[in-house]
């Protein structure tokens, strides 16, 4: 976590993008492109077309076989066991079902799984909102001053580490109630990684740029708004990236504590009624939600980093 | 005010505390620059040439001695000494014409500090960025960022940047020092065009004796460091304008260089022995 928080943006970046888009297949298929324009003029498009299949298949195929491999392996171990596991099938058929009503509700306790999902995120865009709002400044105030860095240094290192659901039952006893108990939890996981991020962004703003803040004499409005915020964006947005990530991760944990509507609760309330392919679903969904929100963010961050801020 | 004094450097020393203890970068350095004079400073890598050039822009100061421009100390950065930087430190989220304004908006805008003079308007300040833009042959490249133009124009529009700004002095570090030979070439040649028509005073620090020969009327020469000092100064006595072809012959021409090459490679050699 340490390393992956020091990360420059690109770096941050590089795991996840090959995860999402690229496969072993595109490298390869990279040179092949390169060489195919040039090979002949007249066949050129059923070539080109057959090339894009190949391309494809090469894409494709090994995510697919992937899947196929976890679903194989999952329906002979539920199958060969005990009949406790539910089949690929069955959780299938039950995902259906969850999926034809998402929104109905039913008294408080009784609600479809998009509501369940929009509960938690909602409790994630609070706290993680909220540590947006006191992280990104207190990165800068970090990043700027060296005396608010190494009085903030011990602290961050000391609690950094601490697993968030820690502050739990702080927050039950502060704010007296659940929900914001949870949102507290989520504000405590997500503030490190902006605080950071933004800080060592900050830090490494280039002499140069500072420089020619110094010898045109920009004023320090200017020098925040031209030169320190769209230099320090890219870091800021791994912050967020990280926090998001960890926020997703804390919330299911934080909910199965809290109670109340959300995925996590709904998970633990499902064991309660020994409904194992519900759980099944909603391990599929969360990592899908946790999917688009880093797809999301990575498309952001890309939008915002300029070539040569690395250089 | 003396204009044959009009950049003073006296007695400046520069040390820099390290790990190892205070590293002594610059001794005793005395020059004397004239107002509208072209002044190179060449020496080995790590000679303290851009430590020189960071003293005069005033982005350091002195650990001794005292650096003055026309008449009053340098105490710290400001827009009549402009710099270009070796590495053209554009922003690279603002497009050229924004880079270019951000200077002429501090020293001519709402911004400006100076007395008196009564901060012009929008279209005034964006007249100036497009002139300066054009100066250097970059009118077309206005609205492209850095990321999309390539290492010469990049450069050309940091020379822009500078010269928007109107300075008393214009300081260059290497300049052209990450271009190819003749990238470099054409952008001497305009830098000879731009200072004829601007009567600048220029400082301009570089490791190419061609290049030193070529711009400068004097050639300030620096021993190698640690502790380095002005070994030899060097005028150039070559009439202006100055064209590349003709002075490939020109007997003063091969003199200067033969001059520079000598202090560099026979007098200053021991570095590259070192190293070697």
């Amino acid at each position: 976590m340490v390393s992956a928080v020091f990360h420059s943006p690109r770096a941050g970046q590089g795991p996840a993008t090959t995860a999402t888009t690229a496969t072993p297949g595109a490298t390869a298929a990279a040179p092949a492109r390169a060489a195919s324009p040039a090979r002949s003029h007249p066949p050129r498009s059923s070539s080109a077309r057959r090339f894009e299949a190949s391309e494809w298949l090469q894409q494709g195929l090994p995510p697919l076989f992937g899947l196929l491999l976890l679903i194989g392996v999952w329906h002979l171990a539920a199958t060969s066991g005990e009949g406790q596991f539910p089949t690929p099938a069955a959780t299938w058929s039950a995902a259906l079902v969850l999926f034809a009503d998402p929104f109905f509700v039913n008294g408080p306790n009784d609600v479809g799984i998009g509501w369940q999902v929009l509960n938690s995120l909602e409790r994630v865009g609070l706290g993680f909102g909220l540590a947006a709002l006191v992280g990104i400044p207190l990165g800068f105030l970090i990043g700027r001053s060296v005396f608010a860095g190494r009085m903030c240094a011990p602290l961050i290192s000391l609690f950094k580490p601490v697993s968030p659901l820690a502050w739990l039952p702080i927050g039950l006893l502060v704010f007296q109630g659940t929900e914001a108990a949870a949102i507290w939890t989520i504000f405590i996981c997500s503030i490190w990684p902006m605080i950071i991020n933004t800080a060592v962004g900050v830090q490494r703003v280039p002499q140069d740029y500072l420089n020619v803040a110094r010898v045109l004499n920009l004023s320090e409005w200017t020098i925040l708004t031209k030169i320190l915020l769209p230099a320090v964006l890219p870091y800021v947005l791994t912050g967020v990236r990280l926090a998001v990530g960890t926020a997703w991760l804390v919330i299911v944990a934080a909910e199965m504590l809290t109670g109340g509507v959300g995925i996590g609760f709904w998970i633990w309330d499902e064991w309660n009624n020994l409904n194992i392919t519900h759980i099944i679903v909603a391990i599929f969904v969360i990592g899908l939600v946790g999917l688009l929100l880093e797809w999301a963010l990575v498309r952001i961050a890309r939008a915002f980093t300029f070539e040569e801020v690395k250089s | 005010m003396n204009e044959s004094h009009y950049i003073q450097i006296e007695g400046v020393v520069q040390r820099f505390k390290t790990r190892q203890g205070e590293f002594e970068a610059l001794r005793q350095i005395d020059l004397r620059i004239a107002k509208g004079e072209f002044v190179a400073l060449i020496g080995h890598s790590g000679c303290g040439k851009s430590t020189l050039l960071n003293l005069i822009a005033g982005l350091t100061s002195p650990t001794e001695g005292l650096l003055l421009c026309a008449g009053r100390e340098i105490a710290g950065p400001g827009p009549e000494r402009a710099v270009v930087f070796q590495n053209h430190s554009l922003l690279p989220w603002l497009t050229c014409f924004e880079n270019v304004h951000l200077g002429v908006e501090r020293v001519f805008g709402s911004g400006s500090r100076s007395a008196g003079a009564k901060p012009e308007r929008k279209a005034e300040l964006a007249a100036r960025t497009h002139a300066a833009l054009e100066l250097v042959g970059l009118s077309h490249a206005a609205h492209k960022r850095p990321g999309e133009i390539s290492g010469g124009m990049k450069q050309r529009v940091g020379i822009a940047r500078a010269l928007a700004m109107e300075p008393k002095v214009l300081l260059l570090d290497e300049p052209f020092g990450a271009l190819d030979a003749l990238t470099r070439a054409k952008l001497q040649d305009e830098l000879l065009e731009i200072v004829a028509h601007t009567h600048s005073t220029v400082v301009m620090v570089t490791h190419d004796v061609d290049e030193a020969v070529l711009l400068a009327d004097r050639i300030v020469m620096l021993t190698n460091g640690p502790s380095a000092t002005i070994g030899e100064v060097l005028a150039v006595p070559l009439a202006r304008p100055r064209r590349r072809v003709e002075l490939s012959e020109n007997p003063n021409y091969l003199q200067c260089r033969k001059a520079v090459i000598d202090f560099l490679y026979t007098r200053q050699a021991h570095v590259e022995k070192e190293a070697a």
